[in-house]
């Protein structure tokens, strides 16, 4: 199995997914670039963090446009697995793959350090390495990331599952219930602000992220 | 084809938090300004475009926005003027 990683005009995370699925996980990755038309046979794609367009007008909301996100969002609604980090989860609620939005930290500061995160479901393509309940160590880095969504969106979440994970000991930027990451109701699409490819690493303090990487690898490699 | 000049104002909906908005009003407050109530801070945007009528200029900045100046999850706008460009008209 192929991973593809996006490369916009502003990612800047996109060598740290390429890192962390080529020599952390062993599996193989392509890079795309926004105005690729095909996805060169990838299975997973991944939106990876970064800045793309500067962030003008709202983070994600030119990057959607671009000419990849046709086939990204053809492949999500396939039901093929998309995981979007930190941008590429901003990405994707712009495009409307994942219900909701990202604005401004509550506190209005761009935030970088490690968060503690709890594993809110584990039955899930990405989590399935995880136990619910299991507590992870892994990095935040980014000034929009509060996410929002209307009190029925919410309540939808809540029954169906789509709530991932959350933020465990404090809600460093105002996210609705804690709200870390979260999937589509179809499950394919996994959407999150920490970075868990700045993870999978000893050297860097934590391998929290590379279970998640596994998880993939062990439900579409098979 | 006229020229029109479209400005447009984006704001955070009501009822969703607007720390922005609340950072400026603190302020405003500590400046003396205690008759401020509330503040919020939006986008304004202008954008000149061909139409057919002031009609037609409104009714494609609407679409303009509904596509990508506004997010509709967060945001409302309006469109706060519509002026022809009358010296810079073509025909």
């Amino acid at each position: 199995m192929k991973f593809g990683v996006v490369t916009f005009p502003g990612s800047n995370c996109d060598e740290d997914a390429v890192h962390a699925v080529v020599d952390a996980l062993g599996a193989e990755a392509v890079r795309l670039w926004h105005k690729d038309h095909d996805l060169k046979g990838a299975d997973v794609i991944i939106l990876p963090g970064g800045f793309s367009y500067g962030d003008h007008l709202r983070p994600g909301a030119i990057a959607r446009f671009s000419p990849i996100m046709r086939e990204v969002i053809d492949h999500a609604r396939k039901g093929y697995p998309v995981l979007g980090i930190c941008n590429g989860f901003q990405i994707l609620c712009e495009a409307g793959v994942l219900p909701g939005t990202l604005l401004r930290n509550e506190r209005l500061k761009f935030i970088c350090r490690k968060v503690t995160l709890s594993v809110e479901n584990a039955d899930t393509l990405f989590t399935s390495q995880y136990e619910r309940g299991q507590l992870l160590r892994i990095p935040i880095a980014h000034g929009d990331g509060r996410y929002t969504i209307d009190p029925e969106g919410l309540e939808k979440l809540h029954d169906r599952g789509q709530i991932v994970f959350r933020f465990a000991d404090v809600n460093p930027n105002g996210a609705m219930d804690n709200i870390a990451g979260l999937v589509n109701e179809a499950g394919n699409v996994l959407g999150m602000m920490p970075h868990p490819e700045r993870a999978v690493d000893p050297l860097l303090g934590s391998t929290d992220g590379l279970p998640l990487f596994q998880s993939l690898l062990a439900r579409v490699g098979a | 084809m006229t020229q029109y000049r479209v400005a447009i104002h984006i704001v955070p909906r009501r009822g969703i938090l607007d720390p922005q908005g609340k950072a400026v009003a603190d302020a405003l407050h500590a400046l003396g300004f205690s008759v401020v109530t509330d503040v919020h801070v939006g986008k304004h945007i202008v954008i000149e475009l061909d139409a057919e009528s002031p009609e037609k200029a409104e009714h494609a900045a609407r679409s303009m926005c509904d596509r990508l100046l506004a997010n509709p999850v967060t945001e409302d706008y309006e469109i706060a003027s519509i002026e022809p460009l009358y010296a810079e008209s073509r025909q």
